[in-house]
């Protein structure tokens, strides 16, 4: 029971702390694609959140400009192009890709290399050389003892 | 020995790195309105509301144009540094209340003093939007050509207004 009710209480929290943007819902296809944009843009004032999931005045304002938008016959790239004039492309959560952001894109893929590249060349370097090699007279001793033809050395 | 250096090297050049991240302020997003003609508007006086204001009203003059609010705790700490600029003469300043009531707008240049020639009363943040507000204050100096050339999020601090708004004013007003 008391499991249960732990459980109630941490499904129910994100509806108790954060207050959802209300959607006006007299065009329930319409605000589908509020949403969706809206989850792709940034609120500047709460960073770490999209303005879908921010209640900050200002992601009100810029939801209710991205639905006027639409209603005005706007496409979706035109809302954004919109939205990067004014804050530029820090207001996108999936940055572009252009010259300034390609360490942002391949970063971790060239780090990813150079550490593959050192564990690379350790391992190869590691192997002592030549330690499989026998000298003749080592050959011909494993040969007899392999034939079992031990002759008494000692 | 020699098989630590390049750790250790590679390890200072992180702490450097995230060293100067540490001194960034993620809320100063850079505008991409740098260079580019400062957004239309036309918009009601806060003094004489039945009278509207254009950023077109100001080609040909330098100025700088202030976004406030009177919830905006912020904007009374960078009061008394326009105050100043306004009092040296050297610059207009405008001021654009945003989305603030009339009335508090009002009462707020009452109690505190008014830095500006006038304000704008932006009441729904519409041309707060076009302008890239996220942060009240945040200051614009505009051209004579009507360009915006330098943007501030935050408040100005005497610093700033010495080392980049007043140099940059005077140069602009050579040209």
């Amino acid at each position: 029971m008391v499991k249960f009710l732990a459980l109630l209480v941490l499904v129910a929290s994100p509806w108790a702390s954060a207050k959802e943007a209300t959607p006006a819902a007299q065009d329930p296809a319409l605000d589908q694609r509020v949403m969706a944009l809206s989850n792709e843009l940034r609120c500047l004032v709460c960073q770490n959140q999209t303005i879908a999931d921010s209640s900050a005045p200002l992601a009100e304002d810029l939801r209710n400009q991205v639905r006027e938008k639409m209603r005005q016959g706007a496409s979706d790239s035109e809302i954004i192009d919109y939205m990067v004039a004014r804050y530029g492309d820090f207001v996108l959560y999936r940055p572009p890709f252009k010259l300034t952001t390609v360490l942002l894109w391949f970063g971790p893929l060239l780090l990813l290399a150079a550490g593959a590249a050192v564990l690379l060349r350790r391992v190869l370097r590691r192997r002592p050389p030549g330690d499989a090699e026998m000298t003749a007279a080592q050959r011909a001793r494993a040969a007899e003892l392999l034939t079992g033809n031990e002759t008494e050395r000692r | 020995m020699n098989r630590f250096v390049l750790p250790l090297a590679i390890f200072a050049a992180l702490v450097a790195l995230l060293g100067v991240g540490l001194t960034l302020n993620p809320r100063e997003v850079p505008s991409p309105l740098i260079g580019k003609p400062a957004p239309r508007f036309e918009l009601p006086q806060l003094h004489q509301p039945a009278k509207t204001f254009s950023e077109k009203d100001m080609l040909g003059k330098v100025w700088v144009l202030n976004v406030w609010a009177s919830w905006c705790v912020t904007c009374r700490e960078e009061h008394p540094v326009l105050v100043d600029l306004a009092a040296s003469g050297v610059v207009p300043l405008y001021g654009l209340n945003y989305k603030d009531r009339r009335d508090d707008g009002l009462a707020w240049l009452k109690r505190f003093g008014d830095p500006y020639q006038l304000s704008i009363h932006d009441f729904e943040g519409k041309v707060g939007i076009d302008y890239g507000v996220y942060g009240v204050p945040e200051t614009y100096v505009i051209d004579k050509r009507g360009v915006i050339r330098y943007k501030r999020i935050g408040a100005l601090t005497p610093e700033i207004v010495k080392s980049r708004v007043l140099p940059l004013v005077q140069e602009l007003g050579r040209g």
